[in-house]
């Protein structure tokens, strides 16, 4: 009962519908908070990368360098099996969140710290010129203007985010990929491989899908509007230059 | 009003500043002069500590300028305008103006509107408040940067290069805003290319070269009787 076209192996699929909802839901919940972490430790990082001081750069880049050159199965086996086998287990859920915020925080730092750093530096010396101090500066001035190069690989690493809660397959997790692989291989549900990834692969789609897509719409929207603005303002030169020769004509 | 004493400068090996001393008297207006690489912007710099002196001291009214309180004093006592405008893009005219004083000097949004269309009228730009910067020229920009300037209401007014990076035609609309404003009780520190202007609203012109200043008197000796050589050099140069 294993092929694409077995109706019985459908019927399966959807007599336990709930396990994949229950996947669905653990993957949506622990991508949820994971975005959150991420985004807290890629602000905070990304900051103290840009910041200037040399310890607080060092920092950053150590955080950064080291969870984006070791395996994220690593990150979340180590943060699991250190924890549960000295008895302070948290859960696999909450080791999810935890572990992928902070796989992703090192990617969002990142992404935070070239935004910031596309900013010219006189953005930087007129707020400091007006007196403005860092958190006043980096909050009126700076990060309103960082956010539309942030947002769109943002968006894309909350997207990686949600793909890879299946690596807490390994530490033997409830998200979405684990409910789909342990229903498949189930002693009493399994046998409809087919079907059951093929659903899975369309849930992982519908979610993933719109970000992605929103992110583009989001880069392509913002690239037309800086070439409006370039435009309005090569047009006016234009026009400048005509009335000065009408000017001129006139004389 | 500013002292800068005993100022000496280094980016990485190279020696930008050498012992440089200057004071700018209050209402004075001083513009600087030289050619470029002659350290006169890094001396405008060091006045609101946008560049820290490597050794030296710097007074604002008597006051030590110091990393610690330098976000506070440059507040509270000079503005700088800027060869590039450095207008915010991400916000209006009016926000522009507004920023600073609504979130440094305690304005309320009334006061600090009313003040930024005064000052929008000084530079005689009262139209464009809603408009954003990167739709305006770059001498209608370079005005707005004056007013957001003034709109902090400081006795100090620092002006670095500030038509260096107009277009020939709009160059005189900004200077014209400034020889208004010169004839204010503002301490002015100009550097500038523009001799024309600096003859007109100069008390006292300094020249600098190799990161020294090595001339400095009224316009008038100044241009009518050069000392040095190098300033007599550079005045045959620009001046025909």
């Amino acid at each position: 009962m294993s092929g694409f076209f077995s109706l019985k192996a459908w019927h399966q699929v959807w007599t336990y519908r709930e396990t994949f909802e229950l996947g669905l839901l653990n993957t949506v919940e622990t991508a949820l908070v994971g975005v959150l972490l991420s985004l807290v430790l890629g602000i905070f990082f990304g900051l103290m990368a840009t910041s200037g001081k040399k310890w607080l750069k060092c920092i950053a880049r150590i955080y950064v360098e080291v969870i984006q050159n070791t395996p994220v199965l690593l990150q979340i086996c180590f943060l699991y099996y250190s924890l549960a086998f000295s008895g302070h287990s948290m859960g696999i859920i909450a080791t999810g969140m935890i572990s992928l915020g902070i796989y992703t925080g090192a990617y969002m730092a990142e992404v935070f710290r070239a935004g910031i750093e596309a900013i010219p530096g006189g953005q930087f010396e007129a707020a400091h010129a007006q007196g403005f101090g860092y958190v006043g500066m980096m909050y009126h001035i700076i990060l309103p203007q960082s956010i539309k190069i942030i947002l769109p690989p943002a968006v894309n690493q909350v997207v990686n985010l949600i793909k890879n809660t299946s690596c807490l397959y390994i530490i033997g997790g409830a998200d979405l990929i684990s409910q789909t692989y342990n229903f498949v291989t189930g002693a009493t549900t399994g046998g409809a491989y087919a079907p059951a990834y093929l659903v899975c692969g369309v849930l992982f789609f519908i979610i993933c899908f719109p970000l992605s897509k929103m992110a583009s719409a989001w880069e392509m929207n913002l690239k037309k509007r800086d070439q409006k603005m370039a435009v309005s303002v090569k047009s006016r030169k234009i026009v400048m230059a005509e009335t000065g020769e009408r000017k001129k004509v006139a004389v | 009003m500013i002292k800068l004493e005993n100022i000496d400068k280094y980016f990485g090996n190279h020696h930008v500043l050498k012992n440089v001393n200057l004071e700018v008297k209050e209402g004075e207006k001083l513009v600087i002069i030289g050619p470029s690489g002659s350290g006169k912007s890094t001396t405008v710099r060091c006045m609101n500590f946008l560049e820290e002196p490597t050794s030296g001291h710097v007074y604002i009214n008597g006051q030590e300028l110091t990393a610690k309180n330098k976000t506070k004093l440059v507040r509270d006592t000079t503005s700088m305008v800027f060869q590039q405008f450095n207008l915010y893009p991400h916000m209006t005219v009016l926000k522009n103006l507004t920023l600073a004083p609504m979130k440094l000097h305690h304005k309320t949004k009334k006061e600090a509107e009313n003040l930024a269309y005064h000052y929008l009228k000084v530079v005689g730009l009262e139209d464009k408040a809603h408009v954003y910067p990167t739709t305006l020229s770059g001498g209608q920009q370079q005005r707005i940067a004056i007013a957001r300037a003034l709109c902090a209401q400081t006795r100090i007014i620092l002006f670095d290069e500030p038509t260096s990076a107009l277009d020939p035609e709009t160059i005189q609309e900004v200077l014209d805003v400034m020889i208004r404003l010169a004839k204010e009780n503002i301490t002015m520190v100009v550097v500038t290319h523009e001799m024309g202007f600096a003859r007109q609203v100069a008390d006292r012109i300094v020249f600098m070269a190799d990161g020294q200043i090595i001339e400095e008197g009224t316009p008038d000796c100044f241009f009518e009787n050069p000392r040095n050589e190098r300033v007599k050099q550079f005045l045959g140069k620009i001046i025909r």
